[in-house]
């Protein structure tokens, strides 16, 4: 349906996925203090693809995502669940949040927790979820 | 106790590895779990006897009162016991019964796990613990019912028993969260133990029917007692476990348990009592009629059933004493005898007493122990059948409150007697009769054998020794059911009373009824025509309404039209909505006018693109304003400060127009295929559920109805969460529990999505027909459009695998085929495309499919 993509898509669609994917793992990562989060990160890692998918079609954009969306909202689970719990092994009611501080030699302290777990599971769910419908509608087109 | 459960939980998964290696003998091994536990259970004996209650607490969700605490008392022991000590046995039986049959492996594995549930069950202490596992059962049970699934007999019969049991489970649940208001707690000891009076409150009535409703249908009182029979389909062991010994009762468990607090009331005696009694009796009266082993037992269950429903209704200390003894009495008897019963089946090749008779000389062991067992079932000394049955007339004689509870019970016990006169010597005495040569039946293996003949010893010591048996077993559990200690002892002799007298009265009345048993049944074959229109025909006709419903709401609601879904679930919304916001609220009219002008004029571009989206005739203009709605909203979600929302509403508007482009080519052109008129009653149904919404928004404003959570989270949200984005706490902090079941929900959609669209026939003909078999009926597409369709595939195809020569698809689709045989033999078929040629059948030809799979079903029966 889609006609090949014109120069400049082409160019900016290469130099936009990287940008776009780093530009959400910002977003996922400061998502807990600024605007932002899994699920925005998630829109924004998928709208890269969904450009490169316009661009170049459903098979080179397969090629590059290398994990098949479907094993995308699978890991995106895993993550969900494996967050539910560690609070177990305190004694606490399932989900509550456990945070592990770490401090750099430096003296940046980087906060790792079960939110900070979940967020990536939403993050990859959400990304997973996406690109499966998109790629699937984009390659029902093309046959 | 926790672990007593989750060891026989372990030991179901463990066993399908260790079937691998060690074949039937795997059942002899898992018998060592039960078998331990059944010691572990033993030594508290002395324990609780001596009047201690053993409670071993575990949180679960304290949150809503739910926990896995578990609690050994008197009664949670008798069950306890029976589950594990019967169970041993039936595990072992198991093992040589079904030695050899290819799905061993999976029938121990739902044993073991309906054990786990059963002992669950009766050791919770939480109602909603309590419930899960009573569901679990029902879903075993439905398991083990349906163990030869291949028959269709046991199919229906299984999801008869789960259909009954689920529906009871569902009053139940109903019953339990109303008790658990009256009772102020979901702990089972804390509401026993609580002194604000259950039976006073204004729930009581409904609670009660409920809580009946579930117990009655589990135990199979009638009028739900025709489930029990049918479940005779399952194999012989899970007879003799779950619907004699240990599952049937689990609802009689529940009132015993409950009776302290919930009992004792006019209502309560009078339910129980009659219902008790009917029960009682059309087991009694029904068993008299049949001739197969097992339902003659299964019947003579629904009568014990009866019995104890009986006694618990009458509910004084007598009649708790006779609860306990008869429970015990009867899970002896009934386990051994159905064992037995299962031995004659699988040795003389049939279990209809008709076709059997002298076989004590092949199986004189199986003989002796019928025999005896048949004696406790008839309720004649020395056995302990005979002390329960007693207590039962004593209780009666003492505490009944009508005639005709007297004449049932007294009618009943004659039945009996002759029922187990049937089974201890039609098979065994008389000339040789059976399906099998005589040299060819012999006595089982000990595995076998093991169960009857420890539970017959047992019925004959208690019935000997019957004060130590009532000391230490039901003495503590009649104290458990009565809420109090009650003064009262097991013994074999009571003197020369009414009770003995009513006994000896039954037994030859009984024995003479025996004689004329062949002609009596005769007899009672002029009764066929009403029982056919007994209770199980309610169930039919019931079932029907379901089906004749289903197709009625699906027919008017779900016809295919999107519209039309979309008309109904917002007419439906809008009524209620609108009549529960006249109706509580009243309207609300609350403008504040004090706009900024740039809100005036975002909202302008906002109406302006919703007109535009509905108006135009263009699909893509309608997409591109939609798309103009989306990113205004997220304007004003940024405009009032909420930059979150404003970020996620631009991305999922960027990817919406995305998707709907994407799609967009896939539609047929643009047409108006509506009429004027149906366009403005879809516009005054849109302009309604937008007015209702505003309104709806207004009152948000104006009413609050709780203290609104936000302060919470706004304050917390970096002390306790250490996030200064609160929207982000909320989603993954707060609320994570809601997300997590969102990015589930989200992946399932992604995953219906793809399936929609991979495994659409007319994308990918021959590759994958799921959906188009599965939910649409066989379509009737005018010939022009399948030759149409059917090149664009072809060329598809052509591209891809370069096999099929032009012709074959369309030829194939073209006229169905009316059998797969034909398909087969079709010459011009090339080898790849019969793949896609026997979904083509499955398709095209609804009828054919049924047929073959009917063929199928006929096959190994």
């Amino acid at each position: 349906m889609m006609k090949p993509g014109t120069l400049i898509l082409h160019a900016a669609a290469r130099f936009l996925v990287p940008l776009q994917l780093l530009f959400s793992v910002f977003l996922l990562l400061r998502g807990h203090n600024e605007p932002g989060g899994g699920f925005i990160a998630g829109l924004v890692a998928s709208g890269a693809f969904a450009l490169y998918l316009f661009t170049f079609g459903a098979a080179v954009t397969r090629d590059l995502m290398r994990v098949d969306p479907r094993n995308l909202i699978g890991i995106g689970l895993f993550f969900g669940m494996i967050s539910v719990f560690p609070a177990l092994f305190n004694g606490q009611p399932l989900l509550t949040a456990q945070w592990w501080p770490i401090m750099l030699p430096g003296g940046t302290e980087i906060k790792l927790s079960t939110p900070l777990i979940f967020d990536i599971g939403v993050y990859f769910a959400v990304f997973g979820s996406v690109m499966l419908m998109l790629i699937a509608l984009t390659e029902a087109e093309e046959h | 106790m926790q672990l007593a459960v989750l060891v026989i939980y372990l030991a179901a998964l463990i066993t399908p590895w260790l079937f691998v290696q060690h074949q039937h003998r795997t059942a002899y091994l898992m018998a060592i779990v039960p078998a331990a536990l059944t010691i572990w259970f033993a030594g508290h004996i002395p324990m609780i006897a001596a009047g201690e209650v053993l409670i071993h607490e575990f949180a679960w969700i304290p949150g809503l009162d739910i926990s896995f605490t578990m609690v050994l008392d008197g009664l949670s022991l008798m069950f306890a016991l029976l589950i594990c000590g019967i169970g041993t046995f039936i595990v072992l039986y198991a093992g040589a019964y079904l030695k050899g049959h290819e799905d061993q492996n999976r029938f121990l594995v739902v044993l073991l796990a309906f054990m786990g549930s059963m002992l669950g069950l009766v050791l919770a202490d939480n109602l909603i613990t309590l419930f899960v596992f009573w569901e679990l059962t029902s879903i075993t049970s439905y398991l083990l019912i349906g163990f030869n699934h291949h028959q269709e007999s046991a199919r229906k019969a299984a999801l008869q028993g789960l259909i009954v049991t689920v529906a009871g489970g569902l009053a139940l649940l109903a019953g339990i969260v109303m008790l658990a208001i009256a009772g102020g707690s979901y702990s089972i000891q804390e509401i026993l133990n609580s002194s604000n009076s259950v039976t006073s409150h204004a729930l009581y009535t409904g609670m009660l029917i409920c809580l009946l409703l579930g117990a009655f249908t589990k135990s199979a009182q009638f009028p739900f007692h025709f489930w029990l029979p049918n479940a005779m389909a399952a194999p012989t062991p899970v007879s003799a476990y779950l619907h004699s010994a240990t599952m049937v009762k689990a609802g009689i468990y529940l009132l015993a348990r409950l009776q302290p607090q919930i009992g004792g009331t006019e209502l309560w005696t009078i339910i129980l009592s009659t219902v008790g009694a009917f029960t009682l009796f059309t087991g009694a009266f029904m068993a008299l009629r049949s001739t197969d082993l097992k339902k003659l037992l299964a019947y003579s269950t629904v009568m014990a059933l009866g019995t104890l429903t009986l006694l618990l209704g009458i509910g004084t200390e007598l009649a708790m004493l006779g609860f306990a003894a008869y429970l015990l009495a009867h899970s002896l008897y009934k386990g051994a005898l159905f064992m037995l019963a299962g031995i004659v089946d699988h040795e003389a090749g049939s279990r209809e007493v008709t076709e059997l008779g002298g076989l004590r000389k092949q199986l004189p062991l199986t003989a002796i122990l019928t025999g005896v067992a048949a004696l406790s079932l008839a309720g004649i000394p020395p056995l302990f059948g005979f002390v329960a049955k007693e207590l039962l007339l004593e209780a009666m004689i003492d505490g009944a409150f009508a005639w005709f509870i007297y004449a049932l019970v007294i009618v009943g016990s004659i039945f009996i007697v002759t029922v187990a006169s049937v089974i201890a010597l039609r098979p065994f005495f008389g000339a040789f009769k059976a399906p099998k040569s005589a040299d060819k039946i012999h006595e089982p293996p000990l595995a076998m054998l093991a169960g009857p003949i420890v539970l017959v010893a047992l019925s004959l010591v208690a019935g000997l020794l019957p004060g130590l048996a009532g000391y230490w077993i039901t003495q503590p559990a009649t104290n458990a059911v009565a809420g109090t200690v009650v003064d009262g002892y097991l013994a074999l002799w009571h003197g020369l009373n009414l009770p003995l007298l009513l006994s000896a009265v039954s037994l030859i009345a009984g024995l003479i009824l025996f004689k004329m048993w062949d002609n009596v049944r005769n007899r009672l074959r002029i009764l066929d025509p009403i029982i056919a229109r007994g209770p199980e025909r309610g169930y039919f006709l019931f079932m029907d309404a379901i089906v004749w419903v289903a197709e009625w709401q699906t027919r008017k609601l779900q016809n295919g039209s999107m519209r039309n879904y979309l008309r109904t679930i917002v007419l439906v919304f809008v009524g209620l909505t609108g009549y529960t916001l006249l109706a509580r609220y009243q309207v609300h009219w609350n403008f504040d006018i004090s706009v900024y002008f740039h809100e005036l004029l975002v909202l302008g571009v906002l109406v302006a693109a919703a007109i535009t989206a509905s108006v135009t005739h263009s699909r893509l203009g309608a997409v591109a304003a939609m798309g103009g709605v989306g990113y205004t909203i997220a304007l004003v979600f940024i405009l009032f400060s909420a930059p979150d929302l404003g970020i996620t509403q631009i991305l999922v508007e960027t990817l919406t127009v995305i998707l709907l482009v994407l799609v967009l080519f896939r539609l047929p052109s643009f047409s108006n295929i509506s009429t004027t008129r149906e366009r403005i009653r879809d516009a005054a149904v849109a302009l309604t559920v937008g007015v209702l919404m505003t309104f709806l928004i207004m009152i948000t404003i104006d009413v609050q109805l709780f203290e609104p959570i936000s302060g919470y989270m706004i304050e917390n949200s970096y002390p306790l969460a250490h996030g200064r984005n609160i929207v982000n706490v909320i989603l993954v902090d707060y609320r994570a529990l809601d997300t997590l079941g969102e990015i589930f929900v989200l992946a399932l959609a992604a995953m219906g999505v793809y399936a929609m669209i991979k495994f659409n026939p007319q994308t990918a003909p021959g590759a994958n027909h799921f959906a188009g078999t599965l939910i649409l009926p066989p379509k009737k597409i005018p010939e022009k459009d399948i030759v149409h369709s059917l090149d664009e595939i072809h060329l598809a195809m052509l591209e891809k695998e370069e096999i099929l020569a032009p012709g074959d698809v369309a030829e194939n689709n073209g006229k169905k085929i009316a059998a797969a045989s034909d398909a087969k033999s079709n010459p011009d078929l090339s080898p790849n495309a019969s793949d896609g040629h026997d979904d083509d059948v499955a398709e095209g030809d609804g009828s054919s499919e049924s047929d073959n799979n009917q063929r199928k079903e006929d096959k190994p029966s």
